[in-house]
């Protein structure tokens, strides 16, 4: 499903349409939005190597790591870049966004370009088609641009801003696809909301255990997720070209390495969906799943332990089988008066315990019950 | 450096065989406290374990909360001193205290004042940089205190100037660690400036007084979040972590333990 995601992204959108857009969202308890971009951000790089994307170039606007992040991320990957790249450029907004430093350090590559007073939008927007354009030239080719975070964006300058610069980005022609990560904990739910509109992609980080209390503990929720941490579901939504709209989950892991995917098995949701109506309790109420099957391997003493035979219920009739072993005795008169006679047919021997027991009867023991 | 880890170290990365002499080089690391638990012993665990005459490590200081002779006093008991490393120039110390009276009368805008600020941190660093090539570490102390000293509005400035502290630990390598209280903020339904302190800090420790209430031999817990986002992760063994203990303060050290095993 993250394949899928990165494919739409590929591939771009049909020509005179949008380009299609992702909105990566993540939380303070499940911080790895920026996994999941390096993840997208290595495959499309491949694949634009590959020359199998449609787009040729990739306008890379980094605002909450430093470029030389993204490098070497992508040199660990096996994707070497140097000055010399013609696929893709990198916007730095993440040194001096606001013009504090001034003398820029030195050893930049040339293809990172700094970029300074990031809330001048019509400014970014030029240098981010320009970008573009150094790459693929002025025709009909192609380029994606990631935004690693559009959390400083929001920062800096308010929301019909930044999802203007974003639509702009969205509808321009040379534009293949373009994705963003936002922080859902950080902003209004309208900004969230705002920007999932905008987007035809949103990929939703959700932690293991989700609490249904309000955004407050957004904090505390971090601290709840313990072992948990660095695992969770990835919901992602899918806006059709019809009108329709298509959810998927999967389940996410991040190590070492990077992040990884895996399917759900249904087992584990179900236990997830459980997991949140409970109450929170010191000791466990549910079954792990080989905790089941090992309840379920426990043979109770009163069950039926003769597996030769097939258990047999009485229900008040007589089956053939037995019809079949009772009827000789029955036919018999000698049979029967012969048990009755030497006792084993069944009787009742009783012996009085003393005087004081009062035989059987129908009479008030107590005189008082007026029987 | 001290051989005897205690349980804060493991968690923050140290181990024993000094696979990464400085597994916070690059971070962020945030410690949150409240009013009843004060986390600022982590702190001067981690200034003793800087200037520790092992490491070759030199520390800028700024201190909002507190002068110098307050932390000379405690790192003396810790076994450091603090004056012998000020003019070894491992430490430089910048009473933020003193500085906020000097240029009181002058009428700046505060973005400027912050500006100020970072480039003069900046220049620390480049200068330490140019003699030294071991890892610098930037403490804040606290960052509350400094969202009071240089803004009346807003957070914002106070935001920019964390951003820009973070391009330090990936232009220099440096790292970063900054005091905060969380209770501060409690009140508020979307703590902005508090998460996104904690969005960008790739450690998160926290100190909190115990649940069950208050106890003799028991000081409170601490909870420590390895997010290790940075791009020295790849090694890190103790990456997406998290890591529950308790503490006893004792008059010359800290001791940890875990919840149930104090001997």
């Amino acid at each position: 499903m993250a394949d899928s995601i990165f494919r739409k992204l590929r591939d771009g959108g049909e020509e005179g349409e949008l380009a299609p857009a992702l909105t990566i969202e993540e939380t303070v308890a499940s911080p790895f939005a920026l996994d999941v971009s390096c993840y997208l951000l290595a495959n499309l790089s491949s694949s634009i190597l590959a020359g199998k994307s449609k787009s040729e170039g990739l306008v890379l606007i980094t605002f909450s790591r430093s470029p030389s992040f993204y490098l070497h991320f992508l040199k660990q990957q096996g994707i070497l870049v140097s000055s010399s790249s013609k696929w893709i450029r990198v916007l730095d907004c993440y040194t001096d966004p606001l013009g504090w430093i001034g003398q820029p350090s030195t050893g930049l590559l040339s293809l990172i370009k700094m970029q300074k007073g990031v809330s001048d939008f019509k400014r970014l927007f030029s240098s981010v088609i320009e970008a573009g354009r150094e790459m693929v030239g002025d025709g009909k080719t192609r380029f994606s641009v990631v935004i690693d975070s559009v959390n400083e964006l929001l920062r800096h300058s308010s929301m019909p801003l930044v999802s203007s610069l974003l639509t702009d980005l969205r509808s321009h022609a040379q534009v293949s696809s373009l994705f963003w990560s936002l922080n859902t904990d950080l902003h209004q739910e309208k900004v969230t909301n705002a920007l999932e509109y905008i987007s035809t992609m949103k990929a939703n980080l959700e932690p293991l255990c989700p609490s249904s209390e309000g955004k407050m503990n957004a904090l505390e929720n971090l601290f709840l997720v313990h072992q948990d941490f660095g695992r969770g579901w990835f919901h992602v939504r899918f806006k059709l070209r019809k009108g329709r709209v298509r959810v998927m989950s999967e389940e996410y892991h991040v190590d070492q390495i990077g992040i990884n995917f895996s399917p759900i098995s249904s087992a584990e949701s179900v236990i997830a969906a459980t997991k949140s109506l409970l109450p929170k309790v010191h000791f466990n109420l549910q079954l792990s799943e080989k905790e089941r099957v090992e309840k379920e391997k426990v043979i109770l003493p009163f069950e039926h332990q003769d597996h030769e035979k097939s258990t047999e219920i009485y229900d008040g009739r007589r089956n053939l089988a037995d019809g079949k072993t009772e009827a000789t005795p029955l036919s018999s008169g000698e049979l029967q008066t012969d048990a009755v006679s030497s006792g084993k047919g069944g009787e009742i021997i009783y012996f009085r315990d003393s005087d004081d027991e009062h035989p059987d009867s129908d009479e008030d023991p107590d005189d008082d019950l007026d029987i | 450096m001290d051989r005897s880890l205690n349980l804060l170290d493991l968690a923050l990365g140290f181990d024993e065989q000094l696979s990464d002499p400085s597994p916070l080089s690059g971070k962020v690391v945030l410690i949150e406290d409240c009013v009843e638990t004060s986390g600022s012993f982590v702190l001067h665990q981690l200034m003793k374990r800087v200037l520790s005459p092992h490491s070759s490590d030199s520390l800028i200081f700024l201190a909002f909360a507190r002068p110098f002779s307050h932390y000379d006093r405690i790192l003396r008991k810790l076994g450091c001193n603090l004056a012998t490393q000020k003019t070894n120039n491992r430490l430089v110390f910048v009473d933020m205290l003193m500085m906020k009276c000097s240029d009181g009368e002058e009428t700046k805008d505060d973005v400027s004042a912050v500006a100020k600020l970072f480039r003069e941190i900046q220049g620390t660093v480049r200068k330490l940089r140019s003699v030294t090539n071991s890892n610098i570490t930037v403490m804040v102390d606290d960052m509350s205190l400094l969202e009071i000293a240089a803004t009346n509005s807003n957070s914002d400035h106070v935001l920019d100037f964390l951003h820009y502290c973070h391009t330090l630990t990936s232009e220099s390598n440096c790292s970063l660690v900054i005091l905060n209280h969380e209770d501060i903020y409690s009140s508020m339904e979307r703590p902005a400036f508090l998460l996104q302190m904690v969005c960008l800090a790739d450690v998160v420790i926290k100190a909190e007084p115990l649940a069950s209430g208050l106890a003799n031999d028991v000081h409170g817990q601490l909870t420590v979040v390895n997010k290790g986002i940075s791009r020295n992760s790849g090694k890190g063994s103790s990456r997406n972590k998290l890591q529950n203990f308790q503490f006893r303060i004792k008059e010359n050290g800290i001791e940890y333990f875990y919840p149930g095993c104090r001997s």
